[in-house]
This record gives structure tokens, sequence and C-alpha cells, in this order.
């Protein structure tokens, strides 16, 4: 291991290499800032330059740098704008954009930047130890257990919502799963409740969606009640620096989170996205008592913990493409495209056939990293600075690029209508207290969770594959226990409260 | 009634409706072959309907205590903010999507975004002007010619 390393080293640290590493960076933070481009869209931009390099190394080190440059972009706007514009960082925007509107938006970037750095680089590292043997355990897992893992996720948003929101959270949860069967089902070759309407045979986009539920609703509030957009601050970005405590608050975080992140993220077709929405269920629920009110309000953990998990889990993806050849998610679906493009096929071989390339990309991982905190550390005054903008001049800006970022994804002007309505609602349940994330997540894991539902039925001839399958049984009493946990410790509170003895 | 449940009425009415699509309408022209399926198109909004339908119910007739909590915008006292701003705002996202296409990117683009500072209050035309064509370019350029994404920048009958 150490001569490849060695090897890696050589190659990725040649200054052509390093350019490359830069410039990929460079690309995806900005580019990934706008919403409605996300990793995906990024990294098929880039394939027709870093395939016409002719290097193989050159090229996937371009595109790695690429990929996590958009990441770290993507929490830009999920945390100053309340607009994520990829799935993974959703989850960022939950206790980041409450940080950025009291002023903390410096501090809020820099935590994203060291928690990425941190996830990205010890996820790199586990993969440098556990790639060969975790491709093994990957194949374990079978559609009945991803069905088990994406009900999991979705009840740990129960656990998400607060006292006696328990049930608004799940009739959110079940809304966005059913507006995720609208639209024509990859297993049935069949349009579903379109009511015929020739636009939705697609199903809607999940950037309209994101946007609607979101960026539109901040905005339409910020239009209502007109508030300092600066929070206490006059407009100087304060309080940059991270203390030491909160350093010692969010370093087990981070640690867990890495671990965590990454094995999620070596699961085929997890991925970032439920690494990160289960990385803050996690967090929350074993936070202090004290601690788990901040969350949502602003917490450093809650920031911390899907930063750094969505970045392990991008490196944890990497495991089965580069062991196996199997693209675990789209992002990795289309680098391994580009590698069959540079006549390199990826899988059990290629650490034997062409060493150079494997290390050469781990070590592009940690180099990749570490550009990207170096360039991101200096340039986040900057970039908060986005907040100072008048609001006469942010707010119509922000509503054009929620409007850009529906309309490049689907260059459909419908698709824009479908926003300004999916906007008004969400303003409305909103007003009404329901939590938005529900729906954006049940709509997200929605397609996967249904897929690998009818699979494990065609497969199973029915549902006996709950109790025939140990894991399954077992992830679902897990998943059933989320959601009755916070209602029952409620109902224990408030019978305390009210002087009535405890049956137990 | 408070809203919350208003809304949890409006939430069963939309699963009735999908439950009765699911359960009643979906399966009519289903080819023979999948009948014999274990799964059908219909199976998991089956099941969804049903959970849909349980949980509004839950909120409907209130069987959840929740604490009452102060929400950032009272919707009680609407008319206190400035509601005819957000009004014009979304009437303005609606032309945008509708002129798009007929008109053009550069021009509905940079008439947006002039006319959504108008409509918060803004009137130093020499600043608004120049920062809303300059930026209405500068991301055509990036989509378009960077990009690659096709955008039609000039209205119709002008050739673009």
């Amino acid at each position: 291991m150490l001569e490849g390393l060695l090897i890696g080293l050589q190659t990725a640290l040649s200054i052509q290499n390093l350019l490359m590493v830069i410039a990929g960076c460079l690309i995806g933070t900005f580019i990934g800032m706008l919403p409605g481009l996300g990793p995906m869209s990024i990294i098929a931009i880039m394939i027709p330059v870093a395939i016409s390099m002719g290097d193989p190394s050159a090229a996937l080190i371009l595109l790695a740098g690429v990929y996590y440059g958009a990441i770290f972009g993507g929490s830009t706007s999920s945390i100053l704008l309340n607009a994520p514009g990829v799935a993974g960082t959703v989850a960022s925007s939950f206790d980041g954009y409450p940080m950025a509107r009291q002023g903390k938006a410096g501090k809020a970037l820099t935590i994203a930047a060291i928690a990425s750095f941190a996830g990205g680089t010890i996820g790199a590292l586990l993969l440098m130890v556990f790639a060969p043997a975790l491709s093994s355990v990957a194949l374990l897992f079978h559609s009945a257990e991803y069905f088990a893992l994406m009900v999991v996720g979705l009840s740990a948003i129960a656990a998400f919502a607060g006292t006696g929101q328990v049930a608004k959270a799940l009739i959110m949860t079940v809304l966005g799963l059913i507006m995720a069967t609208v639209g024509e089902g990859a297993l049935f070759n069949m349009p579903r409740f379109t009511m015929g309407i020739m636009d939705l045979q697609s199903g809607f986009g999940f950037i309209t969606l994101a946007m609607a539920m979101f960026a539109l609703p901040e905005a339409l509030f910020l239009v209502l009640k007109p508030k300092d957009l600066k929070g206490d601050g006059d407009g100087e970005i304060k309080e940059l620096r991270i203390t030491g405590q909160e350093a010692r608050a969010i370093a087990p975080v981070v640690g867990r989170q890495s671990l965590q992140g990454f094995f999620i993220g070596v699961l085929p077709g997890a991925g970032a996205t439920i690494a990160s929405f289960l990385g803050y269920a996690v967090e929350r629920n074993i936070a202090p008592k004290k601690e788990q009110e901040e969350f949502g309000k602003g917490s450093i953990k809650g920031l911390a913990a899907p930063e750094t998990a969505n970045n392990a889990a991008c490196t944890g993806s990497f495991v089965p493409l580069l062991t196996l050849g199997i693209p675990g998610s789209g992002t990795t679906a289309i680098l391994l495209g580009a590698l069959i493009a540079l006549n390199v096929t990826p899988g059990p071989r290629l650490m034997v056939d062409d060493p150079q390339i494997f290390w050469a990309v781990i070590m592009s991982m940690f180099i990749g990293n570490l550009v990207l905190l170096i360039l991101n550390l200096p340039l986040i005054p900057y970039i908060a600075k986005v907040l100072a903008i008048p609001r006469n001049y942010l707010i119509p800006f922000i509503l054009f690029f929620t409007l850009m970022g529906a309309y490049i994804g689907q260059n459909n002007a419908t698709e824009l209508l479908l926003l300004v309505g999916f906007g008004v609602c969400a303003t409305a349940l909103k007003f009404a207290d329901y939590p938005l994330a529900p729906l954006l997540i049940g709509f997200i894991l929605g397609g996967m969770l249904e897929d690998n539902f009818s699979r494990s039925m065609q497969l199973y001839d029915g549902v006996s594959f709950i109790w025939e399958r140990p894991m399954t049984l077992g992830l679902l009493v897990i998943a059933a226990i989320l959601i009755v946990l916070p209602s029952h410790r409620a109902r224990r509170a408030r019978a305390r409260q009210e002087g009535v003895a405890e049956g137990d | 009634m408070a809203l919350d449940r208003w809304i949890a009425l409006v939430l069963l009415g939309i699963c009735l409706a999908y439950g009765y699509a699911a359960w009643f309408t979906m399966d009519g022209n289903l080819a023979p072959f999948m009948r014999r399926n274990p799964i059908w198109p219909s199976t998991f909004p089956k099941v969804l309907s049903i959970l849909g339908i349980i949980v509004s119910l839950v909120i409907l007739l209130g069987l959840e205590k929740s604490e009452v909590k102060l929400a950032d915008i009272d919707y009680r006292r609407l008319g206190d903010y400035h509601l005819g701003q957000a009004l014009l705002l979304l009437g303005l996202m609606v032309a945008y999507a509708l002129l798009l296409r007929p008109a053009g990117f550069l021009f509905s683009t940079s008439a947006f975004l002039i006319l959504g500072s108008f409509i918060l209050g803004e009137r130093k035309w020499h600043v608004m002007l120049p920062i809303a064509l300059i930026a209405t370019f500068f991301v055509w350029y990036l989509v378009q010619q960077v990009l690659g994404i096709y955008m039609r920048p000039l209205p119709g009958f002008i050739g673009g």
C-alpha cells in the first residue's frame, strides 16, 4: 500500500495535476452556488473538457475537484439564502440558514468548510483502508434492506419534529411520497396521476420543489415582514473564527459523522442525501436535552453533522465505483462514463492493472479537500457579503435564481408556474407551522423507496421479505420505535406535568 | 378552527382523491399479464393513501396535543404586513414564466429584475438599470455560452 501511495503522490503532485485540482475546485464552487446546477450536471458539463485532455489521471483529478467544489458551493447557497440547489445540502440549511440570520454567516461557512474538509479527508482515509473489503459488504445489502433503510430515514424525520409536531411531520412526509409517485415510474412504464397533463409525465422536478419549499416562502416572508437580513450585525462579517469551545463541541460530531456518512455512502444508491439527513437526525437525538432545542435554530452541531456526512458519503460512493465498477449514485455513474471514455475500466482489476490511477484518485481527494479549504477560508468574508446586498436588490435576485434553477433543469416554462403555485402552498403551510423539510425528503426518497419496495415484492412474491430477512425486520422495528418514541415521551412528560402518577 | 386544521382538511381531501384514483380507477387498464405480478403500479399509492388519511385525521381531530407557538408571522393579521408587495411579486413571477419563451431571456429577465426592485420601493434608476442589465447579460452569457444550455435571448419576432 505504501508503494501505491507514493505512486499516487507522484502523479497527483505534478504541476499539471495540481493546477487541475485547483481549477476543478474553483469551477465547482462557483457553478455549484447557482441553484439548479448540482454536482451531477456540472460534472456532465465538464466531461468533454476532461476527456479531451487524454490523460485519465488528470481527467479524474479534475472531475474529483469539480465534485468537491460543487458540493461546497451548494452548501453556500443553502446556508446564505436557504436555497439548497442539491439534495445533499438540504439538511445543511436547517441550521446553517438560522445561523446566517443571526449574523453568523461567516462562522457558518467556516464550520461548513472545515466539516466538509474533515469529512472528505477522513472519508478518503477510510477509502484507502477499507475499499477492497467494503465492496463485498455493500453487495450484501439487497433491495429489501434499502427499502427498510429508507423507511428508517423517513421515520427519523418524525424524530426531527418537536413536541406535538409528529403528526404534521408525518403528513408532510406522506405528501412528499405522494408527489414522488406522480409521473412515469421506472418499473412500470405507465404514467400515474398525471391527470392527462403532458408536462407532468416526467413528474415534478426536484429543484422546482426544493426552491418552492425553501427559498420562495423565505423570500416572501422577507417581503411581508422586512427585517434586517444581516441580523444583528452591521454588515460586518464578525465572528469568523470558531472558538475553542465550539471546536470541542463539534469535534465528536465530525468524527461520528465521517464514519457514518462514509459507510452509508458505500451502499450503492444511498449516497450523500440519506447520509446527511440521517447524520442530522442521529446527532439531534443523541445530543443533550438542552442542545436538542437549539437544533433548527442555528446549532453548530446541526450544521457540522450534515456537512461532514455528505462529504464523507461522496468519498464513500467511490468505493463501489473503483472496486466493483458499479456506480452508486448519479454522479459516480457519470464519472464511470468518463472513465470508460478514457479507456479505463473500473472494477476489481483496476488496482492491479492501473494502480497509478487508483492511487492518484485517492491522493487527489486529499489534495482536493485541502485546496478547497485553503481557497475557501479567505474567500468566506466575500461570499458572506451576499447578505449585505440591500434587500431591494437581493430579493428580486433570489426570486430570479429560484426561477432560473427550475428552468435550467427542465427547460420548461410550465415548471415555473408550478414553482409559483407550490411556493404559495408552501407559504400557507409555513403559516400554519407545518414543517416543510419532511415533504422534500419524502419526495427525494420516494422514488427509490418505491423501486426497492417493488423489487423486493417481486423477488419474494409478496411481503414475506419483511420477516424472512432479519436485517430488514430489524431496520423496520427501529423505524417503528422512532415514530412511537417521541409521542410516548411527550405523553409521559405531560402526565408528569399534570401530576398524574405514571402507570409503570 | 385554526389554519392548521383547515389545511389538514384540505390534505385529507387530497389523500381521499388520490386514494380513490389508486383503489378504483388506476387498475382498470392494467394489462392482464401485469395482474399476475405481486406488485401493481397502484400498490404503493394504495398504502400511501391509507397512511395519509389516518395522519390527516389525527391532525384534523386534534388527537395529538400541540402547544400553540407564535410563528414568525401571524397569519390572522396578514393585512398588517406588506401583503400587496408580496402579491405583486408573485404576479411578476407568473408574468415572467409566461413571457420567458415568447419575449426572450434578455428582455424578460431585465424587466423582471427592474420591476422587482421597483415593487420593493427602489427608485434609484441610475443604480437599478445598470445592475439589472449587467446581471442579465452575465447570467445569459454563463448559461448559454459557457454551459451551452440554450436560452432564446431575444423576442421571437426579431429572430432571437
